[in-house]
Formats: structure tokens, C-alpha cells, sequence
């Protein structure tokens, strides 16, 4: 991708070994005004892996999130210092343009929020506006393969003019993800995607993240620790704003090194 | 471990199947002891009750699997409770074997007052029975303290164990080689002294698991073994007096 950014040296991160990080953030610091919600975050996040935020309410983990799309940008009183960059390039440099970053970086969110538009139209949306197909022909055919890869297409195939509000809350968000993906972002991030859904609907969820995987480098905040175990590779855990512990996932809910990442997973007070 | 469950009942639930092992732990230990007192006392009442109190050793086991499956589906313990939790389940496997073992040295008793003594025996399997015993108290003590230290000393003391069953060993070949009418009763002290042993690698594992409970990862360092049995030839030239 390119973002008009030169490629900037980094420091190293502290924490986790990451063989092929695609995002990495050196002393990011985020303020809401005067309170700061993010202190000295150095993380990189390894390309085509599975990463978790997990931690407690108001910990951070979701300003994070909000920084790597720059989401935070619409939010006036927000303030982002340090350097975040993807495959090497500044992300806050003057000169990049956010709609181009955020077809980079996909996003989908706690509540499904499909357009109220037809099912064709929710995933066709993005790549008209960024202007990626040539014919109709062509965009049906992505529209298609996009649904299919959000293992959507076979429960959807008939009905595509109608609304996707209309269809279940699991559909509607394999909607947002078929919505995302079909743009080829480099990057999703998933803000709770599966907690306002039952658990045959978080487990489809969960599934097609495994898939995604590999194609796509994830990024999933998650309050339910089963689900960080179960979906991602790397975990990170952040507490009152700071990184607390990153690591392998299956390091870190068997044998964690700090003390308050044991206390917070294992459900003491903290 | 301070610090307690949001959810009470998770604590509850996490003591109530430690005080369990524990108490499987102190039955073993006694189970081991009484067996090796009726053998050295030739007391067949005493040999009778160790046998039937191993049903109640499996009972334990039974109770601490079945709340530990219980608690793994209903809490999704994490971290250090996750071993917990998987680490008591493998040690109550181990003391259980143990006591099969103390059980199957009862039922050879029933054998053994039928027939004279062979040299000093008994007492050498007393005594290595007391190293195995003293290791299990002493591994159960650590599990309670959380103390890995102690557990790592357990894991290295069996080698004592091994050194005395070596010992035996060569004594129990020698008497066979020089009288072929006490094979039979040298056969069940060998039984007996190879239980003895067992008893003490399950007590060794048990340490290993406490050690992997309290730090997140078994021992890195190799336990030094002595166990030469299986090497130990005899040549019938070259037995004089028998020694220790």
C-alpha cells in the first residue's frame, strides 16, 4: 500500500518477538483532553496473525484499536503522540489521506450496522465509492466472493436485493465482514465483534476469523478471554492505558509473566 | 496465592477439591506405611485392612476428577488456576497408583508369613519405604506451602530410592542363586521392592507437577536417575558370602 510516507526505522518492541510485524506503534500516547488513555505503547502486531486486546473496561484496549484506522481523528478533543506505522510507513504523516488508510485497515463493530441498503448494495458500497471494479459484471463477482468468504453466500444467495437490516444478528455482522473484506483491506479490526450475538452465531464468527486469518492480519478486541484463547496467536493485555503483557496466546492464559495479567484472567480483583 | 475470586464460590469450589487431594495424599502415605508395618510385623489383619481401605483411595480419585471436570466446565479457570486444576487431577492419577502399589504389597503378605524370612530384607524395603514416605509427606507439604523448592528436593531424593532397590536387588539375585528354594519369596520381595520404587517415581512426578503448578513450566534440569536394575548381572562363579 502506499500512504506517501517514507519508511521510518524503529526502535525495537519490548515485548513479543513479532518475526513479520505489519503494524507497529513506538510511545504512543493518547489523551482525551487532559486524561490520558494511552501510555507508552510499544507493540508490533506480526502480518496475516490473529492479535487480541484484551483487558478491563477503560483500559485502553479500544482507543488502540480506534489509532491503527485513525478512527480517533473524529473525535475533536483526541490527541495521538508517538509513531504508528504500517508495513513502514507513518500512518500520522501529514500527508496521508484516511479514507485511502481506512480501505487499508477495515473495521467492524460491537453491534452490526449494515447500510440501510439491500444485501448486494452493503457489500458493493466500498468498492464503488473507492472505485475498484470495472463492469457490473465484475463487481457482482466480487460482491459474490466476498459473501462467499464470509461464509454468508449460501444463506443469502436468493435474496440479495433485500435489506440487510432484515437478516439475523449473526448474518448482519458476517454482512460488515463480507462488507469489509471485499475492499481487500491489508488489515481488519474487530471491535467485540461476536458479544451482542448468541453462541452459534459467536462460534460461525469465530470460525470465519480462522479463515480470514493468513489473508488478512486481525486484530480483535474481546472481553470474553475464551474467545482471545481460542481465535488469536499473539495477546495483548492492557490495564489503566498501559501494555501490560504481550505475548503468545498460549503463553499467556496458561503461564502469565505479570501479576496483574494472572490476576485479571484468572477473575480476582486486580 | 493472596488475592481471591470475584466469584466466591469459585474459591470454594478451587479449596474444597485441594483439602480432598490432600487428604487422598495422607491416606496413601498411611496406606504405604501399614503395608510395609504388617509385612515386617507379618500381621495379616493389619495386610487385610490396607486392601480394603485402597476402595476408599479410589473413591477420592473419583470425587477429585469429577469436581475438577465440573469446575473446569463451569468456571474456565485460567493462568495458575488452570493448572491447578490440571494439576491436581494428575497427581490424585499418581497417589492412587501409589496406593494400588501399598495394596499389591498387602496381598503378598498372605504368601510371605507362610514362609522364613529372607536375610535382612524386610528391613531394607522398610527403610526404603520410609524414603518414599517421607517424599510424599514432604510433596504434599509442598503443594500446600507452594513451595518449589521443596518440591525440587523431593524430585532429587529419589535416587536414594533407586540406590537402596539397586542394593536389594543384587541381594535378592545372590540368595536365589545360592538356595533355589527361596526364589518364590525372593520373587515377592522383588515385587515388592519394584512397587517401592514405582511409588517413588509417581512421588517424583507428583513434585514435578507442583513444580510446573507454581512456576507455569516442568524442571528444565534432568533428574538424576540410579535405577541400574535392569543392567545388573550376576555371575553364579563369582557369588561368595552374601552382602548388603
Amino acid at each position: 500500500m502506499t500512504l506517501l510516507a517514507p519508511h521510518t526505522e524503529l526502535d525495537p518492541a519490548q515485548e513479543l518477538p513479532v518475526n513479520n510485524p505489519l503494524v507497529s506503534a513506538r510511545d504512543v500516547n493518547v489523551f482525551y483532553g487532559d486524561k490520558q488513555a494511552l501510555k507508552d505503547i510499544t507493540l508490533d502486531v506480526e502480518k496475516g496473525k490473529v492479535t487480541s486486546f484484551i483487558g478491563p473496561s477503560g483500559c485502553g484496549k479500544t482507543t488502540f484499536l480506534k489509532c491503527i484506522n485513525r478512527m480517533n481523528d473524529l473525535i475533536d478533543i483526541c490527541r495521538v503522540e508517538g509513531l504508528i506505522t504500517i508495513d513502514g510507513q507513518d500512518i500520522y504523516a501529514p500527508e496521508v489521506d484516511v479514507v485511502s488508510l481506512r480501505a487499508h485497515v477495515g473495521m467492524v463493530f460491537q453491534r452490526p450496522n449494515p447500510f440501510p441498503k439491500s444485501i448486494f448494495e452493503n457489500v458493493a458500497y466500498g468498492m464503488r465509492i473507492h472505485e475498484l471494479t470495472q463492469s457490473k459484471a465484475e463487481l457482482a463477482d466480487r460482491v459474490e466472493a466476498a459473501l462467499k468468504r464470509a461464509a454468508l453466500w449460501d444463506e443469502v444467495h436468493d435474496r440479495l436485493d433485500q435489506p440487510g437490516n432484515g437478516l439475523s444478528g449473526g448474518q448482519q455482522q458476517r454482512l460488515c465482514i463480507a462488507r469489509a473484506i471485499a475492499i481487500e483491506p491489508s488489515i481488519i479490526l474487530m471491535d467485540e465483534p461476536a458479544s451482542a450475538l448468541d453462541p452459534i452465531a459467536t462460534a460461525k464468527i469465530e470460525e470465519l476469523i480462522d479463515e480470514l486469518s493468513g489473508n488478512f492480519t486481525i486484530i480483535i478486541v474481546t472481553h470474553s478471554m475464551q474467545q482471545a484463547a481460542r481465535v488469536s496467536q499473539n495477546t495483548a493485555f492492557f490495564h489503566m492505558g498501559e501494555l501490560v503483557e504481550y505475548g503468545r496466546t498460549k503463553h499467556l492464559f496458561t503461564s502469565p509473566e505479570d501479576e496483574r495479567t494472572q490476576n485479571y484472567i484468572t477473575g480476582r480483583i486486580g | 496465592m493472596e488475592k481471591t475470586h470475584i466469584v466466591m464460590g469459585f474459591d470454594k469450589d478451587l479449596e474444597n477439591i485441594q483439602g480432598l487431594l490432600i487428604e487422598m495424599g495422607g491416606l496413601v502415605e498411611l496406606q504405604l506405611n501399614e503395608a510395609m508395618t504388617a509385612l515386617v510385623e507379618r500381621d495379616l489383619d493389619l495386610g487385610q485392612k490396607v486392601r480394603a481401605a485402597d476402595k476408599a483411595v479410589d473413591l477420592l480419585e473419583q470425587k477429585i476428577v469429577e469436581r475438577s471436570v465440573r469446575l473446569l466446565a463451569l468456571r474456565q479457570p485460567m493462568a495458575q488456576d488452570l493448572r491447578m486444576v490440571v494439576a491436581i487431577m494428575k497427581v490424585s492419577g499418581s497417589l492412587e497408583r501409589i496406593g494400588d502399589y501399598a495394596k499389591n504389597i498387602a496381598k503378598r503378605l498372605e504368601v510371605l508369613v507362610q514362609v522364613e524370612p529372607v536375610g535382612n530384607s524386610a528391613k531394607t524395603l522398610r527403610r526404603m519405604s520410609a524414603l518414599v514416605q517421607s517424599m510424599i509427606a514432604d510433596v504434599l507439604d509442598a503443594f500446600i506451602k507452594h513451595d518449589i523448592e521443596a518440591a525440587d528436593d523431593v524430585r532429587a531424593r529419589d535416587e536414594d530410592v533407586d540406590s537402596l532397590n539397586n542394593t536389594l536387588f543384587r541381594e535378592l539375585l545372590t540368595h536365589m542363586m545360592e538356595d533355589p528354594h527361596q526364589i518364590t519369596t525372593c520373587m515377592h520381595l522383588l515385587f515388592i521392592a519394584k512397587n517401592i520404587e514405582r511409588a517413588g517415581d509417581h512421588t517424583t512426578s507428583i513434585a514435578e507437577q507442583i513444580h510446573y503448578l507454581i512456576s507455569g513450566h516442568l524442571p528444565e534440569e534432568k533428574r538424576r536417575k540410579n535405577d541400574q536394575t535392569s543392567r545388573i548381572l550376576l555371575d553364579p562363579d563369582d557369588i561368595g558370602a552374601p552382602n548388603g
